[in-house]
């Protein structure tokens, strides 16, 4: 392409690309507030943390992020090939159940696990008692502990995996594996050598989510005695009471994510992961005896000890406390849940799209980096976005506040900070990493050559999108939503921070009954989080499967 | 014409709402608090019943409020700050978002220890953080002091929380104020090294695992075995009653206490409001709330506490003035990372 050639077309674009990077910065801000405590003077509690607790921190949130990595993907790889791939009793039933476990929190189902099998828990009780035994008598795995967090958290993120995963593979040709079968090449070797290559970019956008979501998880480690890096940013200035080594210790935290995406991104530079068109039928390894029973017990027990398990439990405490606990009051509680969820998915799902398509149309290399970095508040603890949030509001107010006080002699007061708007954007630019990944992908798989096509015809860059994307798009613009829908249903620290006066959700009415530790009194509202979880999760099932179809690939 | 007409009714009917509002004055505060709202609201409705003040509430950790108070400067609207520990009282007044008050009423309620000394806040309930032991397995004349718990007596037997937790840094801290850095640090790398399990959990996982056979004592504040005995599950009953609680270091300073409290904000609109709620807060009616229901001491002298305290018998607190809580706090967590207590 000539220079002249590009520069009319990036003109052409030029109305949108504004569009999409001042929404990028402007979703930036609290992150750029946290980045920006880097250059501030540091304190001489960095020495402090460097000679005792800095090591343990960075070993134990690696160690943390490494094995939620590869229980996540053992998980999620395996369930999305065998229920893509085979056929065996149950598959169906299994390809949506396997998505369920996401609609726990991780804190809610690692405190649920505590309660069965600590040491004074009913569990290790009924041990006990049967067998006569005393503390030291027996080994008992430890839930506490950092390979307990692995595996809690790993149960309710590998869905991630699963999800993004099974729709890549679902979108793969199946003459794939029918060619490589015919070629006598087993299923193994066909997932490593051909469908697991081809599926990398679903694979990595599944755990970078993972990553991201584990980094900034505080509940269960905080919980379970881990000391992390998010553990210890909140002890800096909780305990030792210095915001800003917080807020630096949160730069860190960021810095090293960035480094892994940047590497990740470098590495796979060269490849290209357009997907030829698709064959109509769908075909798949037939299984029987005793490898569809493995097939199956693989597929079930993810659903079993990260839903089935957790949410029994949940419902007996339930059946306990609910006469107590549920008044008027959880109807306020419901309202006030769903009503924020609808508002941050509707703002993530537009602006997602607005980004996505503005990194697919610019050409200049800094756009992309641009509208990732709108992205980054996924990996920093909900609780230091709540002050990335909060001090620029603050300082928007006040000068807002002043301006009209020294010209018009009026007062406007505050006027974002504690309200709804200011924790609605807390929220999207906590998740916004979702809607993006997730618009990104599917936009992804639309080869250039439309583009291109469209171009020529004369179609501007508005009608290209609205009329070729953005119908091509839905199944993963639904995505996008149920999922931002459920995590913002499940956030805690950023409303505790940010919400208006009166304003509960169901998250924070489980984080104050759990934290108390009336853990049975808070099932009920965990539960309500859990179900109200459930249907997004139900639809975004369909949706798959939907847009499967329009593609053309039964799944 | 109907169709016309309501957006007109609504409309009137709204700027009736507005102006009666603002008319009538209805007086309100605004609460920011710590303590979470089980264990403040019913506090509130019946200050809203007896005064017709209306009360608004956001409960949050204390620290992220007060960035929000600082935060919002002059306009904010925070009235009260309720925590539910002295050093973030001191550490709100370091961050000058608190106004002294001068009431009689407070003055007279709140003992002099227990209030900063230019009344910049004041307790509204006492929170004490003894030894608990195993009744079958641990004899009480074995314990005596927080120091002798460092003794190699207890390798092994001990089980306390994180030292993210503030009921565990305001001991240290106050140790530090009794003892001086070096034998603070001393004792607490001994404490750690007797500890039974890595620290994990809340208090009542402490006081469950004494009666469960993992450690023979916990440091844990009372009221959770209060809230254990009292509960409906059976099971933390059961644990509840195989422990006992016992009083350290009565021959000496006393036993470590902690509090909650409430101050005024510095840019309270709503400033007569505000006194009138911190002065509810400390009458005998809502203290003695706090001793039935969540079984924290009161912190007004001469308020019979409830018949569950009493059972625990009476006890001679550490009269360090809280305000020192929050100075050594920082200080408190650099000596227990040091000490590697996690």
């Amino acid at each position: 392409m000539g220079f002249f050639q590009r520069f009319r077309q990036q003109k052409s674009n030029l109305g949108w690309l504004l569009f999409a990077v001042s929404t990028a910065l402007l979703l930036s801000i609290p992150v750029a507030t946290v980045l920006y405590s880097v250059i501030l003077p540091t304190s001489d509690i960095w020495s402090h943390l460097r000679s005792t607790v800095l090591a343990d921190y960075a070993l134990n949130s690696l160690v943390l992020a490494v094995g939620v990595c590869i229980g996540t993907s053992l998980i999620g790889i395996s369930t999305a090939w065998l229920c893509s791939a085979y056929s065996f009793p149950g598959r169906k039933l299994f390809s949506w159940t396997l998505l369920l476990p996401l609609a726990f929190p991780p804190y809610i189902i690692a405190y649920t696990y505590t309660g069965m099998l600590d040491f004074a828990g009913p569990v290790q009780s009924v041990m006990r008692s049967l067998f006569g035994w005393e503390y030291g008598d027996y080994w008992f795995p430890e839930i506490r502990s950092i390979a307990g967090a692995i595996i809690m958290i790993s149960l309710v993120l590998y869905p991630y995996v699963y999800l993004l995963l099974r729709t890549a593979f679902s979108e793969q040709s199946s003459s794939l594996r029918e060619a490589s079968h015919m070629f006598g090449v087993g299923p193994y070797k066909t997932l490593f050598t051909i469908i697991l290559p081809m599926a990398r970019p679903a694979l990595v956008a599944g755990l970078t989510l993972v990553v991201m979501e584990t980094l900034a998880d505080y509940g269960t480690v905080h919980y379970f005695g881990v000391p992390t890096f998010t553990t210890g940013i909140l002890r800096t200035w909780f305990g030792l009471g210095d915001l800003i080594a917080a807020t630096q210790q949160a730069s860190l935290l960021l810095l090293c994510v960035f480094a892994v995406i940047l590497a990740e991104r470098y590495s796979r530079k060269v490849a290209h992961y357009q997907n030829p068109a698709k064959i109509q039928k769908s075909w798949r390894y037939p299984l029987s005896g005793a490898k569809a029973v493995a097939a199956i017990v693989i597929c079930s027990l993810p659903v079993l000890l990260g839903f089935i398990v957790p949410a029994l439990q949940l419902g007996a405490w339930t059946l306990r406390t609910a006469p107590e606990i549920i008044d008027r009051s959880f109807f306020t509680l419901i309202f006030n849940t769903v009503q924020l969820a609808v508002i941050v998915t509707l703002i993530i799902v537009t602006a997602s799209a607005v980004l996505a398509y503005g990194k697919r149309v610019g050409t200049h290399f800094s756009i992309p980096y641009t509208v990732n970095l709108s992205a980054m508040g996924y990996a920093v603890p909900g609780v230091i976005i709540a002050v990335g949030v909060l001090l620029p509001f603050a300082w928007l107010d006040h000068a807002l506040d002043g301006w009209l006080q020294r010209n018009l002699g009026i007062s406007s007061g505050l006027i974002l900070t504690g309200t709804l708007a200011s924790l609605a954007f807390a929220h999207v630019v906590r998740f916004m990493a979702i809607g993006l990944n997730s618009v990104d992908a599917s936009l992804a798989k639309i080869h250039r050559s439309i583009d291109d096509a469209a171009q020529l015809l004369g179609c501007k860059t508005f009608e290209r999108f609205a009329n070729i994307h953005l119908p091509m798009i839905r199944g993963g613009i639904l995505t996008a939503a149920l999922l931002v829908f459920v995590e913002v249903t499940k956030e805690l620290p950023a409303t505790l921070v940010l919400r208006p006066f009166d304003f509960n959700t169901l998250a924070v009415r489980t984080y104050e009954l759990a934290s108390d530790e009336r853990l049975a009194d808070a099932s009920s509202s965990a539960l309500l989080i859990v179900a109200i979880s459930v249907l997004p999760i139900l639809m975004l099932n369909r949706s798959i499967i939907k847009s499967g179809v329009i593609h053309g690939a039964q799944t | 014409m109907k169709i016309r007409i309501l957006p007109g009714v609504q409309l009137t009917l709204g700027v009736c709402l507005c102006l009666s509002g603002a008319l009538l004055g209805a007086a309100e505060v605004n609460v920011y608090s710590a303590r979470k709202e089980n264990l403040i609201k019913p506090l509130l409705l019946r200050f809203e019943e007896q005064t017709d003040i209306r009360v608004n509430l956001i409960t949050g950790k204390a620290d992220a409020l007060l960035q929000r108070i600082v935060s919002e400067g002059d306009h904010s609207p925070a009235d009260v700050l309720i925590t539910t520990d002295a050093g973030r009282l001191y550490r709100a007044q370091q961050s000058q978002v608190l106004q002294p008050v001068d009431s009689q009423i407070l003055k007279e309620s709140v003992p002099r220890q227990y209030r900063d000394p230019n009344g910049y806040w004041y307790a509204l309930s006492l929170r004490v953080r003894p030894i608990m032991y195993a009744a079958d397995r641990i004899r009480p004349e074995e314990l005596s002091t927080y120091e002798a718990l460092g003794e190699p007596l207890w390798k092994q037997k001990i089980c306390v929380r994180s030292s993210n937790n503030i009921y565990n840094q305001s001991l240290v801290a106050s140790l530090l104020a009794h003892l001086g850095q070096e034998d603070t640090l001393r004792w607490t790398e001994r404490l750690v090294g007797n500890f039974a399990r890595p620290p994990q959990g809340g208090d009542r996982d402490q006081i469950r695992a004494v009666a469960a056979g993992q450690c023979g004592l916990a440091i844990a504040n009372s009221y959770y075995l209060g809230k254990m005995l009292t509960s409906k599950d059976p099971a933390q009953r059961q644990a509840a009653e195989k422990v006992k609680v016992f009083w350290p270091n009565q021959e000496g300073r006393g036993v470590h206490v902690n509090i909650s409290g409430g101050a005024v904000a510095k840019y309270s609109k709503n400033r007569t409001s505000a006194i009138k709620l911190l002065e509810f807060l400390a009458s005998d009616d809502a203290q003695q709330w706090y001793a039935e229901t969540n079984f924290e001491y009161p912190v007004k002298p001469g308020i019979r506490p409830s018949k569950m305290l009493e059972s625990w018998g009476k006890f001679k607190a550490d009269s360090l003035n809280l305000h020192r809580l929050g100075e050594l706090n920082a200080n408190a967590v650099m000596i227990m990372d040091r000490a590697r207590w996690k």
